[in-house]
């Protein structure tokens, strides 16, 4: 099978197994880079990098600044505040505007689904995306399986639970996509009123209690939005609290715990199941810059030898 | 110059030239008229003077023209009982005249134009405005609803007596459900006094919610948000219930899913004055093809799935579903060239909307093409317009077809001034070469024009 990759990485679907593994083998090399005192390589020297993040971020930005910057790539990182955007330019015209300066990527997030897809149609440049509405994520599944794959090696087998809200989340769905592709099987659980109708088929089951959360060798826990109280899709919080939160006592011994952050202590995750040396999610947010690093270098530099960049 | 007789019916156009014409030798297909053979049709003064066996037929005298149809196709022509014109005040997504050019184009003689423009017709004034633009601008006749509320906001109902007097064919709030029963249930009582069909968009807006798709397992793999069919079918059983009570008389827009036909059926067994429009869209595509994102394949109803196409098809092949509309929706490039969830709705369908059919549904054998030619212009009798028909005596309202003719959607342009079509680019079988509306030229296909031309 290639490990070839395309020119941009909107989705999951864009990668098969051989193309994820391409990308998490380049991250282990990257995480070498980390633990150098000067944390760079001149792989994109003279190259530019436009972060355009429509949509609040913390981790996902700094993480694909720092990792353009290792690569010492130029980085301009435009956000919807305080910009053009701002004034009602259309995304179209933002992008050809970007492109403009001759980048040679564009990483886009946006609040709305096919938006890295439609940017891609508008610029000579590779296109990652950083998160597009409740559609995908897939650079943080890259980072999810990474960091799993360090901790447990081959994944094939493994049975992966993800709980919470499944409908507005597009982590889940980049990870079911690549969790699948890595030979996992996976189980969403949540309320039904967040668990999207037929999404068994993306390959995945869905239940709606954790009655059989024991057979889970991995549990990776959703970010519960305050807000969706409010939309009636929970009665209150204290009851998701009570049917979803995980916590130390409802984790088995040797299960591994995920949350992709930011968390809401006492809600989805209680803090002694955050604290515990089961959870890996500390680990998922060093892994980040090493596997954006790997992203941004197998679409813009592609397939000469590592010995290149070391 | 044309009378305007034709106002009297409802329908407005400009003034033409009534046709003096032989068309000879084409392939007449009416099956109300039970005509399904080559045949000759003598057309003076605009209307049809005499039928007869190919080569029967005198040529016209003077300035006539003989057409040689050999190999083509007669059909009576298409009336479409569900198209935005955009006027008044969106006329950069189209206006009478491209919208009626687009028609004229797809083969229809007649198209019925929705309210929901801005302002909305909703009084008399607006109406009457719209009225006289048609008689200069219109290449086919238009006949207009007016909105069942005030700024079809569902609050107030319009001045329907008079919006009758004025013109109006009937009300709509297309666009938007009558969200209010006790609304609607005025709305079908004053219908006693005002007359019309009241034809209506079905969708509970509880149930769309923020809905871009339909829902389902694409839906759930995009993480678009969903329109689930019962959004539509419980409204669906909702009016039905009450134009049965109040012995009212409704049309029921654009259906898409199972569910709808489910209740339609039972309404209809029940003795109902309901009748039911689809969409080609609806017909042809589902929601598969939204996994492309493409902003065209965008709009409400939404395109639904294999299981509802299929059940649309067999619904309009049994006559539970009475026509096809279009509801043609121009909307601006830069409108659609945006993230799905922030496109606009709506699809053209005028210029597409007989080949779309006959390609993807009478080629692979899924209806009949006599079927097809009468549902697509069954909508006329359903708003109290004269139905086509290919008889003595009638007013020329034909489409000529050529179904061997096989074209690239888009590939010349548009007769609309808006391109936002779900078939663009499609190859489709089936082209309109000739229309001919209220008993005048309205189309001509330009090879045809050099074919007529050599003929006479």
């Amino acid at each position: 099978m290639s490990a070839s990759l395309g020119k941009h990485l909107i989705s999951i679907e864009d990668l098969g197994r051989a193309g994820i593994e391409r990308i998490l083998d380049r991250a282990e090399s990257f995480v070498e880079v980390a633990g150098r005192e000067i944390k760079k390589v001149p792989a994109l020297r003279g190259r530019t990098v436009v972060n355009l993040f429509y949509e609040a971020s913390t981790r996902t930005s700094s993480s694909f600044e720092l990792a353009a910057k290792r690569l010492s790539a130029d980085v301009v990182s435009v956000r919807s505040a305080g910009s053009s955007i701002d004034k009602g330019e259309s995304l179209k015209d933002t992008v050809q505007t970007l492109s403009a300066y001759d980048p040679a990527a564009i990483v886009i997030r946006s609040p709305h689904v096919g938006a890295a897809q439609l940017v891609a149609g508008w610029t000579p440049a590779s296109v990652i995306n950083a998160g597009d509405g409740k559609h995908e994520h897939p650079t943080q599944a890259l980072l999810d399986v990474f960091t799993l794959r360090r901790r447990i090696g081959d994944l094939e087998g493994t049975n992966i639970w993800i709980v919470g809200d499944v409908l507005h989340s597009r982590v889940a769905r980049s990870n079911i996509l690549a969790l699948k592709r890595m030979g996992a099987s996976v189980t969403v659980c949540g309320p039904p009123t967040l668990i999207p109708r037929e999404i068994e088929a993306l390959g995945c089951e869905a239940t709606a209690t954790l009655d059989r959360l024991h057979e889970a060798d991995v549990v990776y826990v959703l970010r519960m939005q305050r807000e969706r109280m409010h939309e009636s899709y929970v009665p209150s919080l204290r009851e998701y609290a009570q049917r979803y939160q995980i916590t130390a006592s409802r984790l088995r011994p040797g299960q591994l715990l995920m949350h992709p952050g930011p968390v809401n202590r006492g809600i989805e995750l209680s803090a002694d199941a955050i604290d515990s040396p089961q959870a890996l999610i500390g680990d998922q947010v060093k892994a980040g810059v090493a596997v954006r690093m790997a992203v941004l270098y197998e679409l813009l530099v592609g397939s000469p030898v590592l010995a290149a960049v070391a | 110059m044309r009378s305007r007789a034709s106002e009297a019916s409802g329908l407005f156009s400009r003034p033409q030239v009534p046709a003096e014409l032989l068309i000879a030798g084409g392939h007449v297909l009416d099956p109300r008229e039970e005509i399904d053979e080559p045949c000759d049709i003598l057309i003076r003064e605009g209307h049809i003077a005499e039928l007869g066996p190919p080569g029967s037929l005198p040529d016209p005298p003077d300035g006539g023209e003989r057409l040689d149809a050999t190999g083509k196709h007669v059909f009576p022509g298409f009336v479409d009982p569900h198209v935005h014109l955009r006027t008044p005040g969106q006329e950069y997504k189209e206006d009478i005249e491209s919208g009626t050019a687009a028609a004229a184009a797809g083969g229809f003689c007649a198209v019925v134009a929705m309210p929901n423009t801005v302002p909305a017709v909703d009084d008399a004034a607006v109406l009457r405005s719209l009225t006289d633009t048609a008689r200069s601008a219109a290449r086919v006749p238009v006949g207009f609803l007016a909105s069942i509320t005030r700024r079809l906001e569902g609050a107030e109902l319009t001045e329907m007596a008079e919006l009758r007097d004025a013109g109006a064919l009937g009300f709509t709030d297309d666009g938007k459900p009558v969200v209010s029963a006790g609304m609607l249930r005025k709305a079908l009582q004053y219908q006693r006094l005002a007359g019309g069909v009241v034809a209506l968009h079905e969708e509970d807006p509880a149930l769309s919610g923020e809905g871009v798709m339909h829902e389902g397992a694409v839906s759930a793999r995009l993480g678009l948000a969903g329109i689930p069919s019962v959004s539509e079918s419980t409204m669906v059983a909702r009016d039905g219930a009450l134009a049965v009570y109040e012995d009212g008389r409704v049309h029921l827009q654009h259906v898409s899913c199972m569910e709808s036909l489910t209740a339609i059926e039972r309404l209809k067994a029940a003795g109902a004055s309901v009748s039911a429009e689809v969409c080609p869209h609806h017909l042809t595509l589902t929601d598969d093809i939204v996994r492309t994102l493409d902003s065209r394949f965008k709009m409400n109803p939404p395109l639904r799935s294999e299981r509802d196409r299929s059940a649309l098809v067999d619904g309009l092949r049994r006559g539970l579903v009475d026509c096809v509309a279009t509801d043609h929706a121009p909307h601006a490039r830069h409108e659609k060239e945006v993230p799905f969830e922030q496109a606009p709705m709506g699809t053209t369908g005028l210029e597409t909307a007989f080949a779309a059919l006959f390609t993807e549904l009478v080629m692979p054998g899924e209806i009949e093409l006599a079927t097809v030619v009468e549902r697509m212009s069954a909508g006329a009798a359903l708003f109290d317009l004269p139905t086509p028909r290919i008889a003595r005596g009638e007013p020329a309202n034909i489409c000529l077809v050529d179904l061997s003719a096989k074209w690239e959607v888009g590939a010349r342009g548009y007769a609309s001034r808006s391109d936002n079509c779900c078939f663009h680019g499609r190859t489709l079988h089936g082209r309109v070469v000739l229309t001919l509306a209220g008993g005048a030229t309205a189309f001509r296909a330009p090879l045809l024009a050099e074919v007529g031309a050599l003929a006479r």
